[in-house]
């Protein structure tokens, strides 16, 4: 088929594609690279459900378009875990049980990474606020909450 | 729909002049992406100009600071030497959207996007920011509060695009501020806001200020009635009050949902004299 080449590392491995100019990252991580951990809310920036990090940047997958990436670095969810370990946050996600249905969650998990690697020691209305981007539909937020600050705790050994 | 990546500023005004259909810019793609997918708009040529060099920096200039059109918000707050010099710029800018969102838009696209309630127009108002176009013809800087012409529209001509944001060098004894109302207490569109910059005499009256609202108005508007009833007062109560007065006054706000006429007439004046005491504090007056 024809279309854009892109080549750009995701998660530490080099990944090349070809995607349409009006595709966005989103569409491309899960229909073209079959990487579904990143999960489709609204669409449009305002749930943080697409939530990746570009470049070292979080951002919205969905309003990125997918030939914008050419030479980036992108870190989504899969690459979270080292092999069967998981990251702190997610075990402490479950721990917590810090979701239900789990769709925002692994926005919630790249954004709370983001949140903790530039701030070790949030408090709890930093963290509130730093995941404002995020929405939960089940939880009602405290587990997640909870479970940051947990994460952090432990984090910092 | 055709997309391109320039990396110069001559190839992305070239693409931008020369395309047959409807040309965009793509900066962070936070309201155009947003406005693409709710069919608002059916782009023929994105041009994307995160790769034109120059437009990802923050430059420190001989007259100030020069903002890249291409420079994500969260980079300013991160600019130490910016937050210090602007505060209220950069407080503003800082409250577009989200974390995500921040990692994205641009104060060009917020400019550009030209809605009556973009947070970070009335701080750049206030600060007297200027907006370098370049385009087919000469180069021209705008004053930021002539960019928009109505919600949705800007004076830029085909082929034109904004590069830069340029803000002066901060006098001595001077601050500014930006404040917004919004219902929720984060990621939400103002309501009413008020961008306040001013400067001091060495006894600590206000010798020159801008005040600038937002969301009260078809473009943000600079309430040069409000700045004159500040300015000679070190914002004694009286003077404050004459402020919100010629705030309410250069009010022209939709009524709706999220705010009444009546509302946001009340609420810019008092934003405005919120902003302008946090402006003063800054600029060292007590």
């Amino acid at each position: 088929m024809s279309g854009i080449a892109v080549s750009t590392t995701i998660n530490g491995d080099e990944v090349e594609y070809l995607c349409q100019a009006d595709e966005t990252l989103l569409d491309v991580l899960r229909d073209r690279l079959e990487m579904t951990g990143t999960k489709e809310g609204c669409g449009t920036g305002d749930c943080g459900a697409c939530s990746v990090m570009v470049d070292g940047r979080l951002v919205c997958s969905c309003l990125v378009l997918g030939a914008e990436v050419q030479g980036s670095t992108i870190e989504t969810i899969e690459g979270m875990a080292d092999g069967a370990d998981l990251h702190p946050l997610q075990q402490k996600f479950i721990e917590h049980a810090a979701l239900q249905c789990g769709v925002c969650t692994p926005g919630f998990l790249i954004a709370a990474k983001d949140l903790l690697e530039r701030n070790p020691n949030p408090t709890e209305e930093e963290i509130r606020f730093g995941l404002a981007g995020n929405l939960c539909r089940c939880t009602g937020y405290d587990k997640i909450v909870r479970a940051v600050q947990d994460a952090a705790q432990e984090m910092k050994g | 729909m055709q997309y391109e990546r320039p990396e110069t500023l001559k190839d992305a005004v070239g693409l931008l002049s020369n395309s047959k259909g409807k040309a965009f810019v793509l900066a962070g793609g936070s309201d155009l992406l947003v406005r693409m997918r709710g069919e608002y708009i059916d782009p023929d040529v994105i041009v994307d100009i995160k790769n034109v060099k120059g437009l990802d920096q923050v430059a420190k200039t001989a007259k100030g600071f020069s903002i890249g059109a291409a420079v994500p918000c969260a980079e300013l707050g991160e600019n130490k030497a910016l937050k210090k010099a602007w505060p209220g710029v950069v407080e503003a800018a800082n409250l577009i959207g989200s974390k995500q969102i921040q990692g994205r838009c641009t104060i060009s696209g917020n400019l550009c996007n030209a809605s009556p309630a973009a947070d970070s127009v009335p701080a750049l108002v206030a600060a007297g920011a200027k907006a370098v176009i370049a385009g087919p013809g000469r180069k021209r800087r705008v004053a930021v509060e002539k960019i928009v012409t109505a919600p949705g529209k800007t004076c830029l001509e085909k082929g034109e695009l904004i590069e830069a944001i340029e803000l002066g060098k901060q006098a001595a004894r001077s601050g500014d501020a930006y404040l917004r109302f919004i219902p929720r207490t984060e990621m939400d569109i103002a309501v009413a806001s008020a961008g306040v910059n001013l400067t001091l005499d060495n006894k600590g009256v206000v010798k020159s200020a801008r005040v600038a609202l937002g969301a009260v108005a078809p473009t943000v508007v600079l309430v040069k009635d409000a700045a004159r009833a500040i300015i000679g007062t070190k914002l004694e109560e009286e003077a404050l009050d004459k402020m919100a007065l010629a705030c309410a006054k250069a009010c022209n706000p939709i009524d709706d949902k999220r705010g009444t006429i009546e509302f946001r007439e009340k609420v810019s004046g008092v934003l405005a004299q919120r902003a302008a005491k946090i402006a003063y504090a800054r600029a060292g007056g007590k």
